[in-house]
């Protein structure tokens, strides 16, 4: 991440803006966000969007994207839409606890700014919350979500609302919460939010995060989720992104977990134009585990650009990674995994896998699984596989009868369902085992019944 | 247990460099520094043919637009170019007084080598070409390979007396535009060695080049080209030593081979430069290109290194498999200890049909050293039904050492299959206990574990240097053990 001395047109627009919607931006967040703002835009200033030398978007070049010339949503206006539409989208036996984000800000549609479920949860507006618990954005905001990467910094600078979730100390919600992301207008827009979840000692809870494009525009988010979970804690996340041939998608996870506490992440990426997904993960407490999933099944032209990084920064902790993906017509795809075991992490147990099937000649995979060890007493170990469906388990089908397309489907399901069969929500879990059927068979438009049928 | 087993680790991994004697003998250099005189004077004391002049300026002018590369998991002191002499030959060269023209005291260093340039001895069958500093000493066995048509000469030999092998080849896998040492070296490189298998042709005999860096402040920049034509074989080898100065000394070599048709050309290094002191202070900086080429169909090249001395190297033998059919091979033992830095793996592009590569890498770190294996395996659209398979496993002795595997995996056509897979882990208590209940001590089995973990490549080398090799791995690691 070099130091850039030339800011380029895009840059200077958004350096820009920033300072003429300077004084309305902070008066919708409290000061520890606006602390965070400031230094944001001076990172940004100073390290801009990452260009093409820069190793670690190699195989997803921003520039092109950034010149699309995005109108920024910065301003949140009233969106009209049918809720039942939206709901439509949603997984109808699901039994959940939902809010709702349009263009970024947080929507009073479906409830208050701020809620307080039973067990004292706390669910709402990033916004609101940061004026109401000051003492805990101090503390946690902006702490973890490191400025190294010039869109973080840029997120930074201009997140202003997102949603905030609080779970305190001892608390267990086994009713998943839901975060519907739907970004909607009649032109192409830029939306930048920002959430921020908290899971105390102890705590329990699930998050279910469903990103949708909703008008068939041009859509670019640049997102920035920070995660913390005390010590034994317990975190659920599930993202699935289901978005439009010309929605881009950048989201940013950064992970803080301390001693003994256990998160599981799952990113299904079913549909995207280009989708880059980051997460980062710091074990910061002995006896640390972190499981981290993520299945893309993508056509067309489309991109998806996967980058993990892991770092084992106490002994005897577990970390676990597996990504798989099929590519379809001439899509391409990335995947990127680095794992650190920092010196004096001894015990540590770290396993990396990737694993992709083409089945095009003009789909492409770059994949680099990578590893930097610094402990000797650890056992890590990684894995990488391109390839196609197996001929002999093919032809074993058809001999049997099964159609050769049905055996197709069979098997790349079954590839599938190693990553699906995480997801412990079981209604989730059978809807998204619904969802990914349909994808592979070709069926599935972003949204079942979407009115656009970009299909 | 756990103290007496880092003792024991510690006397393992700490035993000394035994090549590091220098002899003095009376040299002629060139004073520290470069520029275009520098190379001219190169060019002109080779007595070489203009267009080697031209080559070797562009390079140069070239080189000065460059930056040293900085994406390498190394710390690389800065190394100042001005203060190196570019240039340093024994004075009594070939085809002086002495019957076959090689100084006695230059033939002592060797023997003392274990390299033998006497033909009449013939103890290993081996053609040497022996290189000290900036200059080639003696290539033995020229007229029994010239009986089955083998041109087997030094470099600057090969510029003089087949010019036209050399401008159609020289440059054609590694331009000089490669990356800052390739431009370096084609600059002012001095010698090195030529070898040209016409068609048919098996070589009857291992061919090898020994490099030995003896003078002071100087650096080695040497060239090696090989061209097997169809369906010829040959068997390379390549070692070198220097001796031990608190001062770093740059190494900065590349390595051509050009495979035609149904040729087969094994390539095997031990590297044994002077990896420095206990405290990390001195020791050879060796960045070096190494690149093959399979043209034609069928075509193999095989690329087996044993890493074991050098304070830093930057090294990555890699095969460009054009021809259909063709295969590359890579396997690599990499050890490093005290406080050595190795940045090294391999590159595998598959251009032709069904193209076949394998990737075998072992690292092997100990004390304060950090050990990379750093790969790429490209697969364009026309390499349909390629395959690759590598496995990259690292071994770590000692908490304070690193181990690290960057591979970069790029598949662009859906009949190829591509796997990788890599571990890293210490030795076994269980695996110790499991010696020691049989009665081998925990010095033997950490030797017997190390030796059997690289025993795969080992395998892989010819008979004189797998038995040099493990020798080497047993004064690298296991020192007293022995």
């Amino acid at each position: 991440m070099q130091n850039k001395m030339v800011v380029s047109d895009i840059e200077r627009e958004f350096i820009d803006l920033y300072k003429e919607n300077r004084s309305m931006f902070e008066a919708k967040t409290s000061a520890p966000v606006n602390e965070v703002r400031k230094s944001g835009i001076r990172d940004f200033e100073r390290l801009g969007i990452p260009g093409k030398k820069d190793e670690n978007y190699k195989n997803t070049p921003l520039q092109p994207i950034f010149r699309n010339g995005y109108r920024k949503y910065i301003e949140q206006k009233m969106v009209e839409f049918n809720l039942a539409n939206v709901f439509q989208c949603d997984i109808p036996t699901l039994d959940t606890h939902m809010v709702l984000l349009v263009n970024g800000f947080f929507d009073k549609k479906n409830g208050d700014f701020l809620k307080e479920l039973p067990s004292g949860i706390i669910i709402g507006s990033l916004a609101a919350a940061s004026h109401e618990y000051p003492e805990l954005f101090e503390k946690h905001y902006g702490k973890y979500a490191s400025h190294k990467d010039g869109l973080v910094a840029l997120n930074s600078a201009f997140a202003q609302d997102g949603i905030f979730l609080y779970v305190p100390e001892g608390s267990v919600y086994k009713k998943p919460i839901q975060i519907v992301n739907l970004v909607m207008a009649k032109e192409d827009i830029m939306v930048q939010h920002r959430n921020l979840i908290i899971v105390e000692k102890n705590a329990e809870a699930g998050v279910i995060i469903c990103d949708h494009a909703m008008t068939p525009y041009k859509f670019l988010t640049n997102s920035v989720t920070e995660i913390y979970t005390a010590e034994n804690a317990f975190f659920d996340y599930v993202r699935v992104q289901n978005e439009h041939n010309n929605g881009v998608q950048f989201s940013h996870i950064f992970v803080n977990q301390e001693a003994n506490s256990n998160m599981t992440s799952n990113i299904m990426t079913l549909h995207g134009g280009v989708v880059r997904n980051n997460v980062n993960v710091l074990l910061n407490g002995e006896g640390a585990e972190n499981n981290s999933y993520g299945l893309y099944l993508v056509d067309r032209k489309q991109h998806v650009d996967n980058y993990i990084y892991i770092d084992h920064a106490k002994p005897n902790c577990i970390s676990n990674q597996l990504y798989k993906g099929v590519l379809d017509d001439s899509a391409t795809g990335a995947f990127n995994g680095r794992i650190l075991v920092r010196k004096d992490s001894q015990k540590t147990h770290a396993f990396q896998a990737n694993n992709n099937i083409l089945l095009t000649d003009n789909a492409k995979i770059n994949t680099k699984p990578q590893l930097e060890i610094y402990a000797d007493d650890v056992k890590c170990s990684h894995g990488a596989t391109v390839g196609q469906l197996d001929g002999e388990a093919l032809f074993y089908m058809r001999s049997r009868g099964i159609p050769e397309k049905e055996a197709r489907l069979i098997m790349m399901f079954a590839f599938a369902h190693e990553i699906i069969g995480n997801v412990k929500t079981e209604a989730l879990l059978n809807r998204i085992n619904d969802l990914v059927d349909k994808r592979l068979k070709g069926e599935l438009s972003p949204c079942d019944n979407c009115a656009m049928k970009c299909y | 247990m756990k103290k007496e087993q880092n003792k024991i680790l510690s006397e393992v991994t700490g035993s000394d460099y035994k090549y590091g004697f220098y002899t003095d003998i009376d040299i002629e250099i060139f004073p520290p520094g470069l520029n275009e005189d520098v190379v001219r004077a190169i060019s002109a004391k080779n007595e070489e043919p203009e267009f080697m002049l031209e080559f070797r300026l562009k390079a140069y002018r070239h080189w000065l637009k460059m930056e040293i590369p900085d994406w390498a998991h190394l710390k690389i002191p800065e190394i100042n170019y001005q203060d190196i002499s570019y240039y340093a030959a024994p004075k009594n060269k070939k085809g002086t007084e002495s019957p076959d023209g090689v100084d006695p005291e230059l033939r002592k260093t060797f023997e003392k080598l274990g390299i033998s340039l006497d033909e009449q001895k013939r103890l290993s069958g081996v053609a040497v070409d022996a290189v000290m500093d900036s200059v080639s000493v003696k290539t033995t066995f020229q007229e029994t390979l010239a009986e089955h048509g083998i041109i087997f000469c030094s470099m600057s030999e090969a510029i003089k007396e087949h010019p036209d092998l050399i401008k159609k080849y020289l440059g054609s896998v590694v331009p000089y535009t490669d990356n800052y040492f390739t431009a370096l070296n084609a600059a002012v490189f001095s010698d090195g060695s030529f070898c040209y298998i016409p068609k048919g042709v098996k070589a009857p005999m291992e061919l090898s080049t020994y490099f030995r860096i003896n003078a002071a402040n100087t650096g080695q920049f040497e060239r090696t080209l090989i061209v097997a034509e169809e369906g010829s074989y040959v068997s390379y080898l390549e070692g070198c030593t220097a001796p031990m100065r608190d001062e770093n000394q740059l190494h900065a070599a590349v390595v051509e081979i050009i495979v035609e048709k149904d040729a087969y050309v094994k390539y095997s290094t031990v590297q044994n430069w002077y990896p420095g002191d206990k405290n990390g202070k001195g020791g050879i900086f060796n960045f070096v290109t190494k690149r093959g080429i399979c043209r034609g169909e069928r075509s193999k090249i095989s690329w087996t290194q044993v890493e074991t001395g050098s304070a830093i190297t930057w090294k990555y033998p890699s095969c460009i498999l054009k021809g259909n059919n063709s295969v590359g091979e890579f396997n690599s033992v990499a050890v490093t200890n005290n406080y050595q830095q190795a940045d090294t793996g391999t590159k595998m592009i598959h251009i032709g049909k069904n193209t076949k590569s394998t990737i075998i890498s072992k690292g092997i770190s100990a004390g304060f050293s950090n050990n990379s294996y750093r790969g790429l395996v490209k697969v364009v659209k026309k390499a349909q039904n390629s395959r690759n398979f590598s496995q990259c496993d690292s071994l770590l002795l000692g908490d304070q050492c690193g181990a690290h595997t960057f591979p970069y995996i790029e598949v662009d056509n859906a009949n190829s299959i591509v796997e990788h897979e890599a571990t890293t882990s210490k030795i076994g208590e269980d695996q110790i206990f499991y010696c020691n209940q049989r009665g081998i001590s925990t010095e033997d089995a950490i030797g017997l574990i190390v030796n059997g973990y690289a025993k795969e490549v080992l395998n892989k080398l010819p008979m004189e240097f797998a038995v040099e090799a493990q020798k080497l791995l047993q004064i690298s690691l296991e020192g007293s053990v022995g």
